[in-house]
C-alpha cells in the first residue's frame, strides 16, 4: 500500500512568551497509508493538533520534511494540490461554515478551485448525500444542530474529493447524539468511499473504533499500534494523562485482582463476552 | 429575546418578483428612485404610486409590511413636510404672526412626503423580495466591472456574506454571555444611560475576544478549502436574465416615459396642480 502522508523527522516549536522557543514536536516520524483509519491520541498540549496542521501545509516543519501524496509540503507551487488532497475538519463547526445556505457552503471549496458550475452542482449533491444531509441543503446553518453542522463541514471537504481527511477533534463540542452521528459518518466515508481518515481525538471510545492508534506525548510518538494492543498499556497511558476505554479499564482492574481475562479487550461487547465466559467458568468450578 | 431579530427583511415567497434576477431588481430599483425624483407634479407622481401598488400586488407582500417599513421614517416625513410648508414662498393661504403658509408650500410638502414614502416602500420591496445572499450576489456581479480599476469587489461581497452568516451566531453568543454575566450578578436593566452603557462592557469584551478567535479559525478553514481570493473562482449558481426580467425592464421604462410625459402635459391641462 502507498503512503498518503509521510512525515520524516519533523520538529516544530512556537515562540513562547519569554522568547524561549517552546518545542511542540520533537523529531517525529509517521507514515499514514492509503485507506487507513488512524486515531491520533494525546492529552491537551501533546502536539497532536500541531502535527495535524503539518499534514496539509498550514504549518511547515522547522526541520524534517512532510510528503503528502508524494509532494513536499514546503513546496508552495503544490500548495493547492496538497490542500485539495488532504482536507481538514476542525473542532468548532460554527467557525468553518462560510456561506448562509448549506449547499452554498459545500460548494465553497469547489468554487475556489474553479470547477465548472454544472460539475459543482453534481459534486455538492453527492457530498451532501454521502453525509446524509441532502434534505437539509437549503437550510441556514444556524437552523442545524451541532452534529448536523459538523456533517455539513465534512461534506464541504468531501466535495473536493480528497484522498484523505484530517479531523481535528471534530466531536469535542458536540452532544452524545451529535458525536454518534459524526463518528458514523466518518466510519462510512472510510469504509464505503475508501477515504483515508486521520482522527485527532481525546475520546478513547472513538480511538477504539479505528484501525490504528497513534499516541502522541510531548511532541513524540509514544505508541503506534492496533487499538487493542495500544490500550493494553494501561499504566503507560495513565502516566501521560490519558484514559483507556471503560471496558478496558474494568478488565484491567479485574486482572490486577487476579481474575483470568484476556488483555486485549477494548469494546463493551468484548468485555461482556469475556465476563460471561469467566462467570460460566465460575459456575462450573463451584 | 435576541433571537427574534431577523436578518434583513426578506419575506419569503414565490412570486415572479421574488424569482427575478437580483441584478435586474437592483437596477430597476434605482430607475424607480430616479423616476420618483423626476416626477415634478402630483399627476406624474401618481404614476409612480400606481406602479408601486401594482408591484406590491404582484409580489403578494402584505400591505401591513409597507406600514412596518414606513414606521421609522415617519419623523423624517413630518419634518420635511413642516419645513416645506412654512418655508416655501408663494401665494399666502394663511397667516399668523410671522408664520405664513402658502399654496406652493402645502403642495411641495405633500409632494415631498409622498416621494419619501414611495422611496422607502420601493426600496423595501427590493429587500422584501430578495434574500440577503441573492442581494450580495447581485451587488457583486453588478460591481464586477470595477475590478478592472482594482476595486476589491469580490472581497467586499465575501465580507458581506460572512457578516450575514455570523449575525445569528454572534447573537446567540451575546445571549449566552449576557446570561453568564447575569448569573455573576451583573445588572443590566437598571440605572441611567451611563450606567447601562457601562454594564455593556462586560458583554462586549468577551464578545470581541471570541469574534477574533472565530475569525482566526474561519480564515484557517477557508485556507484549507483552497480559498485564494476572487481570481479564477467559479460559482455554482449562475445568474441568468430571464424573459420576465426584460419584460419588467420594459414596463419600468414605460412608466418612466409616462412620468416624463406627464411632467410636460400636466402644466397645460391642469395648471392648478403645478407648483
Amino acid at each position: 500500500m502507498d503512503s498518503i502522508i509521510s512525515a520524516q523527522n519533523i520538529s516544530f516549536s512556537y515562540q513562547g512568551e519569554d522568547n524561549q522557543p517552546n518545542m511542540v514536536l520533537h523529531d517525529l516520524s509517521i507514515e499514514i497509508k492509503k485507506g487507513e483509519f488512524v486515531a491520533v491520541l494525546g492529552h491537551n498540549g501533546s502536539g497532536k493538533s500541531t502535527l495535524a496542521k503539518h499534514f496539509n501545509s498550514i504549518l511547515l516543519p522547522m526541520s524534517g520534511v512532510v510528503y503528502v501524496v508524494g509532494l513536499n509540503t514546503a513546496d508552495e507551487s503544490h500548495l493547492y494540490d496538497i490542500r485539495q488532497n488532504v482536507g481538514m475538519v476542525f473542532q468548532n463547526p460554527d467557525n468553518q461554515i462560510v456561506a448562509t445556505i448549506v449547499e452554498e457552503d459545500v460548494a465553497f471549496a469547489l468554487e475556489n478551485m474553479g470547477v465548472p458550475p454544472a460539475e459543482i452542482r453534481q459534486r455538492v449533491d453527492e457530498a451532501l448525500k454521502s453525509v446524509g444531509m441532502y434534505e437539509h441543503r437549503l437550510h441556514a446553518p444556524h437552523q442545524l444542530s451541532g452534529g448536523q453542522k459538523q456533517r455539513v463541514a465534512i461534506a464541504g471537504i468531501i466535495a473536493m474529493r480528497p484522498q484523505c481527511i484530517v479531523l481535528d477533534e471534530p466531536t469535542a463540542m458536540l452532544d452524545p447524539k451529535g458525536r454518534r452521528e459524526v463518528m458514523k459518518t466518518i466510519r462510512r466515508l472510510n469504509h464505503d468511499y475508501g477515504i483515508t481518515v486521520v482522527l485527532i481525538t481525546h475520546y478513547m471510545d472513538e480511538a477504539a473504533q479505528c484501525d490504528r492508534v497513534v499516541v502522541v506525548d510531548s511532541g513524540a510518538i509514544l505508541l503506534d499500534d492496533i487499538p487493542s494492543r495500544v490500550f493494553s498499556h494501561v499504566e503507560q497511558l495513565k502516566s501521560v494523562g490519558l484514559d483507556v476505554p471503560q471496558a478496558t479499564e474494568l478488565i484491567y482492574e479485574l486482572r490486577k485482582n487476579g481474575y483470568d481475562l484476556p488483555d486485549d479487550i477494548i469494546t463493551e461487547e468484548g468485555c461482556i463476552e469475556a465476563l460471561a465466559k469467566l462467570l460460566e467458568g465460575a459456575h462450573v468450578n463451584y | 429575546m435576541l433571537k427574534d431579530i431577523t436578518i434583513g427583511q426578506y419575506f419569503p415567497g414565490n412570486s415572479v418578483i421574488h424569482r427575478m434576477d437580483p441584478r435586474m431588481k437592483i437596477i430597476l430599483t434605482f430607475v424607480y428612485i430616479v423616476m420618483l425624483f423626476m416626477a415634478s407634479n402630483m399627476v406624474s407622481l401618481l404614476v409612480g404610486i400606481l406602479f408601486l401598488v401594482v408591484i406590491y400586488a404582484i409580489s403578494r407582500i402584505p400591505p401591513k409590511m409597507i406600514l412596518k417599513s414606513l414606521k421609522p421614517v415617519v419623523p423624517i416625513v413630518i419634518f420635511t413636510a413642516v419645513l416645506n410648508m412654512f418655508f416655501v414662498e408663494g401665494d399666502p393661504l394663511w397667516k399668523w404672526w410671522i408664520i405664513t403658509i402658502t399654496k406652493q408650500g402645502v403642495m411641495t410638502a405633500v409632494l415631498m412626503s409622498l416621494r419619501i414614502v414611495c422611496l422607502i416602500a420601493g426600496t423595501s420591496l427590493l429587500t422584501y423580495t430578495t434574500s440577503p445572499i441573492a442581494l450580495t450576489d447581485g451587488i457583486e456581479r453588478l460591481l464586477s466591472p470595477l475590478k478592472k480599476i482594482k476595486m476589491p469587489v469580490h472581497e467586499v461581497a465575501m465580507m458581506m456574506t460572512i457578516a450575514l452568516r455570523f449575525i445569528p451566531t454572534l447573537i446567540e453568543e451575546t445571549d449566552k454571555i449576557m446570561s453568564a454575566q447575569k448569573a455573576r450578578g451583573a445588572d443590566m436593566e437598571s440605572g441611567g444611560l451611563v450606567q447601562r452603557a457601562k454594564a455593556l462592557v462586560p458583554i462586549l469584551i468577551p464578545l470581541f475576544v471570541s469574534a477574533f478567535r472565530r475569525a482566526d479559525e474561519l480564515a484557517l478553514a477557508m485556507e484549507c478549502r483552497c480559498y485564494r481570493g476572487g481570481e479564477g473562482r467559479t460559482r455554482m449558481k449562475q445568474l441568468r436574465l430571464q424573459y420576465f426580467d426584460f419584460t419588467s425592464a420594459f414596463v419600468v421604462l414605460v412608466f418612466l416615459a409616462g412620468v416624463i410625459a406627464l411632467n410636460h402635459i400636466t402644466p397645460a391641462l391642469l395648471p392648478f396642480l403645478v407648483i
